[in-house]
């Protein structure tokens, strides 16, 4: 589907299903120069159970209109504006990587319209080294290749695709090749630039989630020890050999998390 | 910085998509011969029916020996994701049937298999997609070939039986202008030689049967997509873009924005075709694939070899092979095909029909049968075999002549093949 936010185009993944009032919903925000397809599997399964859902595109990013935003707070604002744009109060965001920033940025400051959060492959502070984010500058295809390099663990790196027929490697440099020229410079801006996170994450009351990849290079678990020190309410599950990229490396592990995580009609407490 | 660290081409052909057997600790990927695969719950076999979990249902659609083949050939040729199929034919009937319906059309260059050129002139029409075969060095052709309901653009990497070098990157830029996917046909010359995507290329599917598999003892097929092609914004295949009631409305470049085309070929291309690969052929191109950039150089190297023999003999009319300065595409296939030509070529004997079948019968080594990429060394005679439907006009287009022979050059020792040629070209000669 398709909203309006800010003036612009947003393309939301929703599994096919119609809105339906009486039910959750769920808000997946996608990392650094991906899309929504990044949560095909995951999304459509809570679609499909239950759940209002809508994997985004960021501004700027896959079939979504306007500008990527270079700061993480800009992209929580700019996610509050998607929530006003579809009338839904409180959302549970799931968020990876940057995704996983901003969702932690707006449940920090904006208690009210996130009832939990699932941070994948979160790192506070997220280091990105001056060359790759010059590379990211110049629109140079070796920021596409080193980050490549990094979000697979060296198992995956040779595939093992639980998707059959999948080659992970190509399917997310195809991927981040689609991007607009520059998304790629502002994403990597707004994770380096993201100074509050532990603050922010000694400010959530809401229940959190975090999933992290037991080889993760490009978000080394060591990287999550404050936040998850700061958060009140939270559960870590750490996925044993995945890297950064979670959702591919391990669709079904990552799965069984959110399930037992997210909150449903029929288990609104869980 | 840090420089990107690529995995090289010759470790992928042994390690992509495989790893040792987390049950067993087998090193060599177990052969999975089972038709089906158990869910451990309803919930779980509802979410694998619905897309909702990756996963292995029933072996027609995927098998997980299958699937280690799929991400290999996807590595190498560059792609996000592959479908093993039946043979080289499924594959593009494969590719053809997921993207085009009645009223489609194909721009097809005419120096094909003549397997491919019977699916497309003769089978096809029945089914309302017509084909315009065009001459694969003329991009005039190509260009003027198009027309509103043309959804693909097809050729071979290396033209059969001719060796026309496919411009890969000009036609792929030809159709990319007019919104359509180039599909590449690269049996000939596997990713060892020449990687279509790299090209432009947005499609390209082998016959594993050949070099990839190569030793003769299997019949299977690969479609590799690129990932490239952005059918959203294409507009023009609704199969991709718009809901398919064979599958819960699912709209396929919804749930993927780079492999919309493998979702489909597999949900509904398999599901419903079925022409699948059986686990223990994935096995046995695997095998193949393991030493391919070893058989691949000494096939070049033996061919060179061969290629000069023949072409410096007198009872040998022309010699059709892209590394001769005399070939049409001498320039681009050292700018395609640095590392060589392939293995498969086309030579002309000065003799009538009868010498040129004194020849055949007159060698020892070369093997007389319809089959290209084996480790063996292979000979046939177009005109009367792979390409006996096709008419003599036809034929004359795509440079077959009554005395064309295709030769297929093996593994052996290089002296021994070439003096199989001389004995046979010598008892040829002689006959009156």
């Amino acid at each position: 589907m398709l909203v309006e936010v800010n003036g612009c185009p947003v393309y939301a993944y929703t599994g096919g299903r119609a809105f339906d009032a009486t039910q959750p919903s769920i808000v997946f925000v996608h990392g650094a120069c991906n899309d929504h397809s990044v949560w095909a599997l995951q999304s459509r399964y809570f679609a499909h159970h239950g759940r209002n859902v809508f994997a985004i595109d960021l501004a700027g990013h896959g079939r979504s209109g306007g500008n990527a935003r270079a700061s993480v707070s800009e992209i929580a604002d700019w996610l509050e504006s998607l929530l006003d744009a579809l009338a839904i109060e409180r959302v549970a965001l799931i968020g990876h990587s940057l995704g996983a920033l901003a969702a932690l940025d707006m449940a920090a400051r904006k208690p009210d319209r996130v009832s939990r959060i699932a941070l994948l492959g979160p790192s506070s502070p997220m280091p990105v080294a001056d060359a790759l984010l010059d590379a990211a500058r110049r629109n140079d295809h070796a920021a596409f290749d080193l980050i490549n390099d990094w979000s697979f663990s060296a198992a995956h790196q040779l595939g093992g695709s639980e998707q059959p027929g999948i080659w992970m490697r190509g399917n997310a440099l195809r991927l981040m090749e689609r991007s607009q020229p520059g998304a790629l410079y502002k994403d990597l801006l707004a994770c380096r630039g993201y100074a509050d996170g532990v603050s922010a994450a000694g400010s959530v009351r809401c229940p959190a989630l975090l999933i992290l990849g037991q080889r993760d290079l490009m978000a080394p678990r060591a990287n999550a020890t404050l936040l998850i020190e700061a958060l009140v309410d939270k559960r870590v599950v750490t996925l044993a050999g995945c890297g950064h990229s979670l959702m591919a490396e391990a669709p079904g592990a990552v799965l069984d998390a959110l399930r037992v995580f997210l909150p449903s009609i029929d288990n609104p407490g869980t | 910085m840090s420089k990107p660290k690529s995995t090289h081409f010759d470790t992928l052909t042994l390690h992509a998509g495989a790893a040792p057997d987390t049950a067993t600790g087998a090193r060599a990927t177990p052969i999975y011969q089972t038709a089906s695969f158990v869910f451990p719950d309803c919930d779980y076999a509802a979410a694998l029916f619905n897309m909702e979990r990756a996963g292995h249902i029933y072996s027609r659609i995927s098998n997980p020996t299958c699937a280690v083949l799929e991400e290999r050939i996807s590595a190498l040729e560059g792609g996000v994701g592959a479908i093993a199929v039946a043979s080289g034919q499924a594959a593009l009937h494969l590719a053809i049937a997921t993207i085009l319906g009645a009223g489609s059309h194909i721009v097809a260059s005419r120096s094909l298999y003549g397997g491919s050129h019977n699916l497309l002139d003769f089978t096809l029409p029945r089914f309302g997609i017509q084909t315009t075969f065009v001459d694969p060095r003329d991009l005039d052709q190509w260009r003027l070939a198009i027309r509103p309901e043309t959804r693909l653009l097809f050729g071979e990497t290396l033209g059969n039986p001719g060796l026309e070098v496919l411009d890969i990157p000009r036609v792929a830029a030809l159709a990319h202008e007019h919104e359509l996917p180039l599909l590449v046909d690269s049996t000939f010359t596997t990713p060892y030689l020449l990687r279509p995507f790299d090209h432009g290329a947005d499609l390209v599917y082998h016959s594993a049967t050949k070099f990839l598999s190569g030793h003769g003892v299997v019949i299977g097929g690969l479609l590799v997509d690129g990932g490239r092609f952005d059918w959203q914004r294409s507009g023009k295949f609704p199969t991709l873009t718009e809901p398919y009631s064979g599958f819960h409305d699912m709209v396929f470049s919804d749930e993927s924005t780079t492999a919309a085309f493998l979702l489909r070929a597999r949900r509904e291309g398999i599901r419903d075709f079925g022409a699948c690969m059986a686990p223990m052929t994935a096995f046995q191109i695997l095998q193949g694939i393991e030493t391919l950039p070893l058989r691949m150089q000494r096939h070049v190297d033996n061919t060179r070899k061969v290629v000069a023999f023949l072409a410096a003999h007198k009872f040998v009319a022309s010699v059709g092979y892209p590394e001769l300065a005399g070939h049409p595409d001498h320039e681009l296939a050292q700018t395609l095909l640095p590392r060589g030509c392939g293995a498969v070529f086309s030579f002309a004997i000065r003799g009538n029909r009868d010498q040129g079948r004194r020849f055949i019968e007159s060698l020892r080594i070369f093997s007389h049968l319809a089959n290209v990429g084996d480790a063996k060394s292979l000979v046939i005679h177009p005109a009367s075999t792979t390409h006996f439907r096709v008419s003599a006009k036809n034929l004359a287009a795509a440079g077959i002549a009554e005395g064309t022979i295709r030769l297929s050059v093996g593994l052996e020792n290089a002296d021994d093949l070439i003096e199989d040629l001389s004995r046979a070209l010598y008892a040829s000669s002689k006959l009156s």
